[in-house]
């Protein structure tokens, strides 16, 4: 009720104080007809003004709304009669407390309200209101203030422009912050949780045990009671499974990817290549049934007609879907490099009498190589993170084999069976997730770091 | 440097002139000496490094100058089709007759008739846009990769039909090789460069045969001395002129008939040009070489033969020193006095 109330003043002041400013500008230079000896255009005066309106009231607003709540409770407490207090747990404290607030609020307590709590309620519903009025002036102070300055400001020499631009640099730079801090946020905490989980079970046990069965015992005498965190299995039906699919999308992708660059008619080229990239914009859940549904069953029926025991769930299932999946990270990204290698390398094959086929493969090919190898490792990196396809069509067993046409499982589907349903977080069990997807994040940003290091050297070599 | 013979004559004579000679065009017309006033014409940009005294000489014989009394001119109507001078040569390599090129259903050249003789540089020059490089890209027909474009008309090299469709570009390109306006060498090493043409045409049986095809063409190309010691570094680490003779010798490796040459020294400077055309000029020993070009000093100096293209049409073709003295039509004669608009 408040905070909207508080956005449109704001946002109102803000307009105001554009308008007012900008008119402000024009007419200290004597009219529409001065503009030349602004140092900048009236509307740059404007929205000087308007950055100088909110980002001050908007500052305010998110520190109000950050310590508000702290300091009226610290306030509250220091006023609570010493008998309410006395004697008490800290958790009956803040029980106490909040039935404070609640009383105050008008929403249901839970214990017997005395005359102390009630007074103490009141002082409380006091407090806050004296701390909404502050927050109201306070804005209009800062709206106030801010629009005296610019309007002060808005003279002929006065660089509004620079400014303006400045600020919005300066916004820009912590908007994108915010996206790096939350990804270090995540690292940090999955970071963490891992050195908890390391602290439980040893890393040599993790990283080179064969035997995975992520069990914690609830009574010492039950039986499997002991957990095995040997992620070997793991990794290996990982890479079994990305092995597949880049068996898969590499060539069908690659060879898509020379026949529409090279090869096709602008007409082709314009229909297929975009639905080919409709295989990228297929949910994996998708790609998780067809593989579970279709695929299986019918490997399952050709292995079984040619003799082969086929479990009915196999990598080979999930790897042949997700490859299907990959073909437009491979095709869309070797497309773009393809396409990259200047047309004059092209000319200078042919001049020589060169076919179209030896062009490719002697001159094409090689200079777009590295870019195609950027490409494919990004897709690896994708692979490797995929989960639904192999939750659905490959299995939870956690074998250590190399046979295809086996059920395994992969680093990701062991995540999330080990984080679904209830959880308690000081069991390794549990820890090992993060333990699990740290490593993963490790694997993939290597792979990522190099692919982006290979696209980047390509990049310069034509320049 | 003033001249002796004027070369612009006024308009109005011009455009009667323009009937006279299609009808009628072994008769003498006007006298322009008597006409035109002797300083209404600036000198031509003389070609920097050829005696004034050659060109002069040439200039007053008759002989050397075929037509020289159909002085034709018109405005920039398209009202003639037919070429000035003399198209053929006496020992010509590439014969081209009634050459069209549309681009979808644009017409960009038309009718273009010309020879290309052995041992001889023929520079064509133009306006941007007025098919030069087109009627070059057809000599080994690169305007194949172009889908919408048509090509019509015979093109032979050696009497042997080429604008057909059932002929294989692939020897036809050994024969007429092309090196292109931006250096384009391959992003491999200088010794790759080299050996690819031969490579793809199996033109060399051992490894010891292609290092010395190698070397020869490098050395014909006058880089073996600036690059023998660093054969397997890249060829795009090379200076822009160095990579423009590493594109020369790698077209010679394939040992063409033809060399085309599309404006081969506008993306370089003024020394690594020099060298360029100091090699065009030993080339012509052994090569035909067809080159367009923008600067007409270039054309003056490297081609013995210079034709000059005008939105489409083949206006004129004569012997450099006669286009350059003596344009026989208006519009060779504004372009090459850098009047044109």
């Amino acid at each position: 009720m408040t905070l909207p109330l508080l956005l449109l003043l704001i946002l109102v002041a803000m307009a105001l104080a554009y308008q007012l400013v900008r008119k402000q500008a024009i007419k200290n230079v004597g009219g529409v007809s001065g503009i030349k000896q602004l140092h900048s255009l009236p509307a740059y005066y404007g929205y000087y003004a308007a950055l100088w309106v909110g980002i001050p009231a908007l500052l305010i607003l998110l520190v109000w709304f950050g310590l508000h709540d702290r300091i009226i409770t610290a306030l509250m407490i220091e006023q609570m009669p010493a008998s309410l207090t006395a004697e008490q747990s800290s958790g009956q404290v803040s029980l106490i407390i909040n039935d404070i607030k609640n009383l105050a609020t008008g929403n249901i307590t839970s214990g017997r309200i005395t005359e102390d709590i009630q007074a103490t309620a009141d002082h409380y519903a006091r407090l806050r209101d004296i701390a909404q009025m502050t927050l109201w002036g306070l804005i209009m102070a800062a709206t106030l203030a801010g629009m005296s300055l610019a309007w002060r400001r808005a003279k002929p020499e006065f660089r509004a422009r620079n400014r303006v631009e400045n600020t919005v640099l300066v916004v820009m730079v912590v908007f994108s912050s915010i996206a790096i801090i939350t990804t270090l946020g995540i690292v940090l905490s999955v970071l963490f949780e891992s050195i908890l989980f390391f602290q439980e079970i040893p890393w040599t046990q993790f990283f080179f045990g064969t035997e995975w069965s992520p069990q914690i015992a609830l009574r010492s005498d039950q039986v499997g009671a002991s957990g095995a965190f040997g992620t070997i299995p793991l990794f290996t039906g990982t890479l079994l499974i990305s092995a597949i699919a880049m068996l898969v999308a590499v060539p069908i992708g690659l060879l898509s990817a020379i026949y529409l660059s090279e090869y096709a008619a602008p007409a082709v080229r314009g229909i297929a290549k975009p639905v080919l990239e409709v295989l990228a914009g297929i949910p994996t859940v998708v790609y998780g049934f067809f593989a579970a549904l279709t695929v299986a069953p019918y490997i399952r029926e050709l292995g079984d007609s040619l003799g082969l025991h086929v479990a009915s769930e196999s990598a080979l299932a999930a790897g042949l879907v997700m490859g299907i999946m990959i073909i437009p990270f491979v095709s869309s990204l070797s497309d773009d490099v393809i396409n990259a290698v200047p047309q004059s390398m092209r000319d200078g094959s042919h001049a020589l009498g060169a076919t179209q086929s030896e062009t490719i493969r002697r001159v094409i090919f090689p200079a777009a190589l590295p870019g195609i190898v950027g490409g494919i490792l990004l897709a690896v990196s994708r692979a490797i993170g995929e989960t639904m396809i192999v939750v659905m069509a490959a299995g939870m067993a956690a074998n250590l084999t190399a046979n295809p046409l086996d059920s395994v499982t992969t680093v990701t589907v062991q995540i999330v069976t080990l984080l679904t349903g209830d959880q308690e977080f000081d069991s390794a069990k549990t820890l090992a997730a993060f333990a699990l997807g740290l490593t993963l994040f490790v694997v993939t940003l290597i792979l990522n770091i190099i692919a982006l290091h290979i696209v980047r050297k390509y990049r310069e070599q034509y320049e | 440097m003033s001249h002796n013979r004027p070369m612009t004559m006024p308009s109005a004579v011009s455009k009667t002139l323009l009937e006279h000679a299609d009808t009628n065009p072994g008769s003498p017309a006007v006298n322009f000496q008597a006409e035109a006033p002797p300083t209404d014409a600036p000198p031509i940009d003389a070609p920097r490094e050829r005696p004034m005294t050659t060109i002069a000489a040439t200039a007053v014989q008759p002989d050397v100058i075929p037509r020289a009394d159909t002085k034709t001119a018109t405005d920039s109507s398209r009202a003639f089709s037919s070429t000035l001078g003399d198209i053929s040569c006496l020992n010509p390599r590439m014969q081209c007759r009634d050459v069209d090129v549309w681009y979808a259903d644009k017409q960009a050249i038309k009718n273009i008739s010309l020879d290309i003789g052995r041992n001889e540089v023929v520079s064509m020059i133009g306006p941007s846009g007025c098919g030069k490089s087109t009627f070059l890209r057809c000599l080994n027909r690169m305007n194949d990769s172009i889908p919408s474009a048509r090509v019509s008309g015979s093109i032979k090299i050696d009497g042997q039909e080429i604008l057909d469709k059932h002929v294989d570009v692939v020897p036809l390109r050994a024969r007429v090789g092309m090196v292109f306006q931006k250096p384009n060498p391959f992003p491999k090493s200088i010794y790759e460069n080299i050996a690819y043409g031969p490579r793809i045409h199996g033109l060399t049986n051992h490894r010891t045969e292609l290092d010395e095809l190698v070397e020869t063409s490098l050395r014909k190309a006058g880089l073996w001395e600036e690059v023998k010691d660093r054969l397997d570094q890249p060829g795009t680490g090379l200076s822009g002129g160095q990579q423009q003779r590493l594109c020369i010798a790698r077209t010679i490796a394939v040992s063409p008939e033809v060399i085309l040459m599309d404006e081969p020294c506008s993306a370089l400077d003024p020394i690594a040009t020099a060298k360029v055309e100091e090699l065009i000029d030993e080339l012509r020993t052994n090569y035909s070489i067809a080159i367009v070009t923008h600067s007409m000093q270039q054309a003056a100096r490297v081609s013995q033969r210079t034709a000059y293209f005008h939105l489409g049409d083949l206006i004129e073709v004569g012997t450099t020193e006669q286009i350059f003295n003596q344009p026989q039509h208006r519009l060779t004669e504004d372009y090459i006095t850098g009047r044109f608009g």
